[in-house]
């Protein structure tokens, strides 16, 4: 069956259906990643927004449900050069067309990735619709588009209930913003007792459990929309527990301490962006999906100072906060997809929680 | 950390003559490094054998010095230049191993030298089999079960513990040279024996097979403050078992997950690491495909043959970065050049596939072993890309010019299921096309999945093409179906034959459809970045990305594909230098090429680069976007040569000497009237269709005579006849593949080859020398030695010379390069071959007069004339110096390939012996080709009737030098007869011992072997060269050759070598 992307600034793609037929508007973003496109599709982050795989042979290692970064895929929609005939691993255990269809996500391929990745570079990140109806009206579409944002995602992709991960280290309150299981993994494989938290969970309740150490996760939309979690973490921060924080709770840390953020063109995603520890001048090569960053000029320099930053661009990539408990970073250190490179920022974390131990 | 200002003079070491194993891919690192020094203001000494190198020209590094490549040259070379540092990762195994040498030996220390790029004690661990075992088993890396034996008894006894089959691995040695696998005790004494002698430190790995699991390579870089990136990954489809150089390769890798690619890439980081290398390193893993176990197989601790592939795949200099790192930059600090935005510390995405194809050279010996092996055999390699891995294969295939452009081309519809059964266990050059026949006759992939072990994901993509054929050949073509096909990049001559339509009728089809190529740019960064550097590929369906550009004057140059035998690196020396020069007249230049391994396919030669198959389609495609003023093909070898009807056909005008006149110089007849025009005599001959008209014909002639179909390529089917016999032998194989031309058959003179290159502008003829080969007529020109200036000519002969070449140039109508190659005998001068278009021997001839021959010849095609160029027309002056162009053969690497030289070439590389001294000269070359003598002073001659005279002075000279002189039977009572003390040895088939046995003592230095006619495995002749050449005997099949030898071992000048800078020549 064929299928429309249509953008806001009207260009049309035409493809075929891939997954679900139903029609869904959403914000359009590309992740260059080689590898890793199931960790990419269960990745919270990408709730509401629809990505395209800039590498073009998709699916050839078919699905391996233990590789899922959540219990579910999030985003609104998949776009692809090409789906693999068949997939061909030794741990496959299904096709990505019948994991699409399963979970319901709209998707296109055989369009021109390339075009459309550069078409977001050049335009900076625009809304689209994935549609498989023929006869669409791009006039009645476009205004559409054009109002389209992305809310309520944090709420939508953080867990209902607590979780918890038991370990016989620290004790770590990890609040799920939308977060990718390996954070949780991450900390549990170094021995910690992870507890997971809704994201709408009071900073009294977290605090009250007297954890050795918070983890704020990643996840998606606009973090200043988040307005109440913000308040929360201010609360978190003010508690000196040591407190480590990757992309989205990142940025709403900075937000909570008087920093600001905004919208980059068309983000970070993928594997590839180098990351350098100013402190040391070590470059890591980092796994990255963010289209936010925090604002450098907004940073004041009593509360907090640049850890990291981006090589190619010069933003952001991560604060080190002057209560010499926190530290927080854009990039994922949990990797998944992507390198492993940054892990030792775990180790980091529970040095920290060691530290005011004794 | 910024640059070490320490660092003031570099040498950097080549890699020497392109043998199999290390061909191109170091012309391309070495000319990137020292470009990239010398942007730093590092003056760069130059120090490589190989005169057909671009690197050794003077405007890439600042004192060149083609010198044979041994220790000894290199301490008196840096004690004449005095450089701080040494950088020796550039020049493959063989730079490596040297500045290993010179750092083990404490030279460099005491001369206050230091290796840059690496340490001695990297390359140690890297490289010394316990050393790398120890190093991975400490962090935790896996290496599959081995031990490193230096005996034969320790082989046998650890093989009995961990069980056949398995991998022998020699140490410090090229493309696994010697190495093998061993299913048995026969097997495994074998290539143990062979490998502990070839092995620099006489040691052997012995290893648990883990054949069938997939081979992965990570190419990664590390810098000094510990930062380290990968730039790509591949994963090879021939499982292991087979040498990476010989495998089809795809990068990224396809079929494995990221839990997989973090994992094995995580390990080549901590590998580069642990090892401490600054600079680029290949690290080599088997996977096992039913599982996360895996195995590291090798470590390179330099730029590679991957490497080469990796920069082209991603469009990451691997070289440049490396050069920059050496001399103390981090990665952090190094821009990315394709996007002049990012930096080097980052890791490339593909938003493409990439296909690597080896080119064999199983099509020049027909008599060699086929089946691959870790044992390297391929010459060299061309690379597709694509968006899709079918389209990616579909074009690397037609890339390769072996009258391939689809699977169906080598057929196996002839063998039954049994038989087919059967070939698919064959690991040889053609499996994926008898994989695609089992396909199409219905085998199931995990049938053929267990027989070969490719993975079904590469099986699938294969099945997809097949599905196209068979599409194609029973649906109608519809719009849909040719877009799918295009997509899939079959091309439209392959689609005609499947439809029954022509080409021209699929292309008229295209053209009313809409279905046209797009182009798309190698961006490292999946366009997540602008880029600025105009590297395109083609694929089908897509929107096109070509930055459009409407310069006053725009050319293309077509380059010369893949490395093969005939056709070497000299080709992409004359295409880039071509390229140069019409930049520096104000072209705007675009290159088509598809061979990963050269300089002309870097990011920055050209103004725009196309990687992309050289068949008239592909270059079409370019044409039609382009539309470039005219193109130059006489610099591209046979392969651009073979374009230019296809580009008159576009309406493209070729620059410098017209098509018409290329083709009067090949076709028979109009080259023969041009010769009576000019009154110029060429030996008597026939034009013949059958065996019978052959004899009559030679019987007419007189025997020898010189058989050979026309239109070809190195002379290849070429042969001398002496009998009817072996006419009705030759023709045989001739006509084994269908002739559309008649076969030649010429009187064969025995006379002195000469060979002259020479520039014409239309009026005057520029020679910049003239050069004599050492083997009389017969022997290939590509596999002669040839001297410059020539030697044994009269004034008046020579005179003769100039004026031919000055009436072929003329009457051929040529602008830019012409070659003749011309036999003297008793005093008269014949015309044999005629090429107008450059030739192997330029860059030699170029750089040993100091002449820049493509520069003229690229001026002259522009409408420059010689006497505005500075230049007096006719024959230059002779140099000071004598230099000498010494072939070098691969031999070793093809089991059962015959070594006899004749007319058909078989070398596959050069080096160069420059001297103010011909016996210097002729030292130098032997040296630098390897044969360094005497060493045990033991020689063995064994030779035909003819030659037998000839024989009796090649053994007084040896004797004379202290040579214990062997002979066998007959040849033995010639040289007893006459005075020579020579020891009679058996011949194969009388008791032992034999002559073979007495080479396998490994105590023979020399073995003169002229062989019988014919191609008959079964001789002794045969059996007695091979086991020569497999047990690193030099061998030698032409007197001429042995004199030569003779005459550098008995002149005193190698003593003392005079080196001499290049770049002070001319």
């Amino acid at each position: 069956m064929k299928a429309f992307l249509i953008l806001e600034d009207g260009h049309v793609f035409e493809g075929t259906s891939i997954g679900s037929t139903r029609e869904v508007i959403s914000e359009i973003v590309f992740n260059t990643s080689m590898t890793g496109y199931l960790e990419v599709l269960t990745d919270p982050s990408y709730a509401g927004q629809a990505v395209c795989m800039t590498y073009p042979l998709i699916g050839n290692y078919g699905i391996c449900y233990e590789d899922m970064e959540s219990k579910r895929p999030w985003p609104d929609g998949y776009i692809v050069r090409e789906l693999s005939r068949i997939p061909s691993n030794f741990r496959s255990q299904g096709t990505i067309q019948e994991f699409l269809t399963k979970y319901d996500i709209p998707g296109i391929a055989g369009i021109d990735t390339r075009s459309l990745t550069k078409l977001l570079r050049e335009k900076g990140t625009m809304n689209g619709m994935i549609t498989t109806n023929e006869n669409y009206n791009i006039d009645e579409i476009i205004p559409k588009l054009k109002e389209y944002s992305v809310t309520g995602v944090v709420m939508a992709t953080t867990c209902k209930e607590t979780g918890h991960l038991a370990g016989d280290g620290f004790k770590v309150a990890l609040m799920d913003l939308g977060a990718k299981n390996n954070i949780a993994r991450s900390l549990n494989e170094r021995g910690c007792d992870v507890t997971i938290y809704p994201a709408d969970t009071k900073a009294e309740t977290i605090l009250a459990t007297n954890p050795d150490g918070i983890m704020l996760s990643n996840g998606p939309g606009d973090p200043k929309e988040c307005t109440g979690i913000i308040e929360e973490i201010k609360k978190l921060y003010d508690s000196n527990v040591p407190m480590f924080a990757i992309c989205l709770g990142h940025q709403l840390t900075a937000l909570a301490t008087g920093a600001d953020t905004h919208k980059m063109k068309y983000g970070h995603r993928g594997g590839n962006h180098p990351v350098k520890d100013l402190k040391s001048g070590k470059v890591y090569i980092s796994s990255q999906n963010h289209g936010y960053v925090v604002d450098e000029n907004t940073i004041n320099p009593d509360i907090a100072e640049v850890a990291f930053i981006n090589v190619n661009d010069k933003t952001v990539e991560g604060l080190r906060y002057k209560n010499g408990n926190v530290f927080t970073v854009q990039f994922h250190p949990e990797a998944c997809p992507g390198p492993k490179d940054s892990g030792l920022l775990f180790d980091e974390f529970i040095t920290m929680m060691e530290s005011r131990r004794k | 950390m910024p640059r070490d200002n320490s660092i003031k003079k570099v040498l950097v070491i080549g890699s020497g003559p392109i043998v199999i194993g290390q061909a191109a891919e170091f012309d391309y690192a070495g000319t990137q490094a020292c470009r990239s020094l010398k942007e730093e203001g590092i003056e760069v000494v130059l120090v490589n054998s190989n005169p057909a190198t671009i690197m050794t020209d003077k405007d890439i590094a600042d004192k060149v010095y083609i010198e044979p490549l041994t220790a000894k040259v290199l301490e008196q070379l840096i004690i004449k230049e005095k450089p701080d540092s040494v950088l020796p990762t550039l020049g493959g195994q063989a730079g490596l191993n040297l500045g290993m040498e010179l750092a083990e030996s404490g030279f460099l220390e005491k001369q206050g030298v230091r290796l840059i790029g690496t340490t001695a004690e990297t390359i140690k661990k890297a490289e010394d089999r316990l050393e790398f075992k120890n190093t991975m088993e400490k962090i935790g890396e896996p290496v599959a079960p081995s031990l490193v034996v230096e005996n034969v008894e320790d082989g046998i006894a650890f093989t009995n513990k961990i069980g056949y089959p398995v991998v022998l691995r020699p140490a410090y040695t090229l493309g696994g040279s010697g190495g093998g696998i061993a299913h048995n005790l026969q097997e495994l004494t074998d290539i143990l024996e062979n490998g502990l002698r070839l092995s620099r430190v006489g040691q052997v790995l012995v290893e648990r097979c883990i054949a069938g699991w997939k081979e992965i390579e990570y190419e990664v870089m590390r810098d000094s403050a510990g930062n380290c990136i990968t730039v790509c990954n591949m994963e090879n489809i021939d499982p292991v078992g087979v040498h990476t150089g010989d495998s089809i390769v795809v990068a990224p890798s396809q079929t494995l997950g990221d839990k997989e690619y973090q994992m094995l890439r995580t390990s080549a980081l901590n590998i580069i690491s642990e090892l401490n290398i600054t600079g680029g390193c290949n690290v080599q893993y088997a996977l096992n495909p039913e599982s996360f176990e895996y195995c590291v197989i090798e470590v390179n601790p330099r730029v590679s043959r991957s490497s080469a592939l990796a920069s082209k795949a991603t469009g990451y200099p691997i070289a440049k970065v490396a050069a920059k790192i050496a001399i103390g930059y981090t990665l952090d600090e190094i821009k990315n050049a394709i996007t002049g935005k990012t930096y080097a510390s980052f890791e490339p995405m593909l938003d493409y596939c990439v296909v690597k194809i080896p080119r064999l050279p199983f099509d020049k010996f027909i008599t060699a072993k086929r089946t691959l092996t870790t044992q390297m055999k391929a010459t060299g390699e061309v690379m597709s890309i694509c968006t899709n891995f079918e389209g990616g294969l579909m074009k690397a295939i037609r890339s390769l010019e072996q009258h391939v452009e689809s699977l169906r081309d080598y057929d196996f519809t002839g063998l039954d299921d049994e038989q087919l059964d059967e070939q698919l266990g064959k690991v040889d050059d053609r499996r994926i096309w008898v994989i695609a026949e089992a396909l199409r006759r219905g085998f199931s992939y995990e049938k053929i999945h267990d027989i070969t072990k490719i993975d079904n994901w590469f099986i699938d993509k294969l099945a997809i093409i097949t599905e196209m054929e068979h599409a194609l050949e029973t649906e109608e073509l519809t719009e849909e179906l040719l877009k799918e096909a295009k997509r899939i990049e079959f091309p439209d001559t392959f689609i005609a034959k499947l439809t029954g339509k022509t080409a021209d009728e699929i292309k008229a089809l295209r053209k009313q459809y809409n279905i046209t190529a797009g182009f798309k740019m190698v961006d490292t960064c999946a366009a997540e970045f602008e880029a600025t550097t105009p590297y395109y590929y083609s694929t089908y369906g897509v929107d096109n990305e070509v930055i459009e550009t409407h310069p006053e004057k725009k050319v293309l140059v077509l380059g010369s594909g893949p490395i093969r035998i005939g056709q070497g690196i000299e080709f992409d020396y004359c295409s880039v230098h071509s390229t140069w020069a019409f930049k520096n007249a104000g072209y705007e230049t675009i290159i088509i090429n598809n061979n990963p391994e050269t300089v002309s396919t870097d990011f920055d030669i050209a103004d725009k680069l196309y990687f992309e198959p050289l068949t008239p389609e592909d270059v079409e495609n370019i044409v039609d976007i382009e539309k470039p003023d005219g193109a130059v093909v006489q610099f591209g070898g046979q392969t651009a040569i073979k374009l230019t009807e296809a580009l008159m056909k576009m309406g493209v005008p070729i620059l410098g000497t017209k098509a018409e006149d290329v083709d009067a110089a090949e076709d028979r007849e109009l080259f023969d009237a041009i010769l009576e025009q000019c009154q110029i005599p060429r030996p008597a001959g026939h034009t013949v269709f059958t065996t019978e008209q052959a004899q009559k014909a030679a019987h007419e002639l007189g025997y020898p005579v010189l058989v050979r179909p026309s239109y070809v390529l190195g002379g290849q089917g070429m042969q001398i006849a002496t009998s009817d016999e072996e006419i009705a032998e030759f023709m045989e194989i001739i006509n084994r593949i269908a002739q559309d031309h008649p076969i030649l058959v010429d009187k064969y003179l025995v006379g002195k080859e000469i060979e002259v290159d020479a520039i014409c502008d239309g009026e005057n003829i520029l020679i910049p020398g003239i050069m004599e080969h050492i083997e009389r007529a017969g022997v290939h020109s590509g596999d002669s030695i040839s001297v410059y200036p020539a030697q044994s000519l009269t004034q008046k002969t020579i005179d003769t010379i100039e004026e031919y070449t000055r009436r072929l140039a003329m009457a051929l109508h040529v602008k830019g390069m012409i070659n003749i190659q011309f036999i003297v005998c008793n005093e008269e001068v014949y015309v044999i071959e005629v090429n107008p278009r450059s030739s192997r021997t330029v860059p030699y001839i170029s750089k040993v007069t100091g002449i820049p021959i493509v520069k003229l010849a690229t001026r002259a095609i522009i409408g420059e004339k010689i006497t505005d160029m500075g230049y007096k027309p006719g024959l230059q002056p002779k140099a000071d110096y004598i230099a000498i162009k010494m072939p070098v053969f691969s031999f070793e690497k093809l089991r059962g390939a015959e070594i006899s030289l004749g007319p058909e070439m078989k070398s596959t590389g050069e080096c160069l012996g420059i001297a103010k001294t011909f016996e210097e000269a002729l030292y130098k070359a032997f040296i630098g080709a390897g044969v360094n003598l005497p060493r045990h002073k033991k020689m063995i001659i064994t030779v035909n009737d003819a030659d037998k005279k000839d024989a009796i002075s090649i053994g007084r000279r040896f004797e004379a030098l202290g040579y214990e002189v062997y002979a066998t039977r007959s040849t033995a009572k010639v040289l007893q007869e006459n005075g020579v003390h020579a020891i009679r040895v058996n011949k194969l088939n009388q008791e032992a011992p034999t002559v073979i046995d007495l080479i396998l003592e490994h105590k023979i230095d020399v073995v003169v072997d002229t062989p019988t006619q014919g191609r008959d495995k079964t001789r002794d002749g045969f059996l007695i060269r091979r086991y020569a050449i497999e047990t690193g005997v030099n061998c030698f099949t032409s007197l001429d050759t042995v004199n030569a030898l003779l005459t550098s071992l008995e002149s005193t000048a190698k003593d003392e070598l005079t080196l001499i800078d290049i770049a002070t020549v001319g």
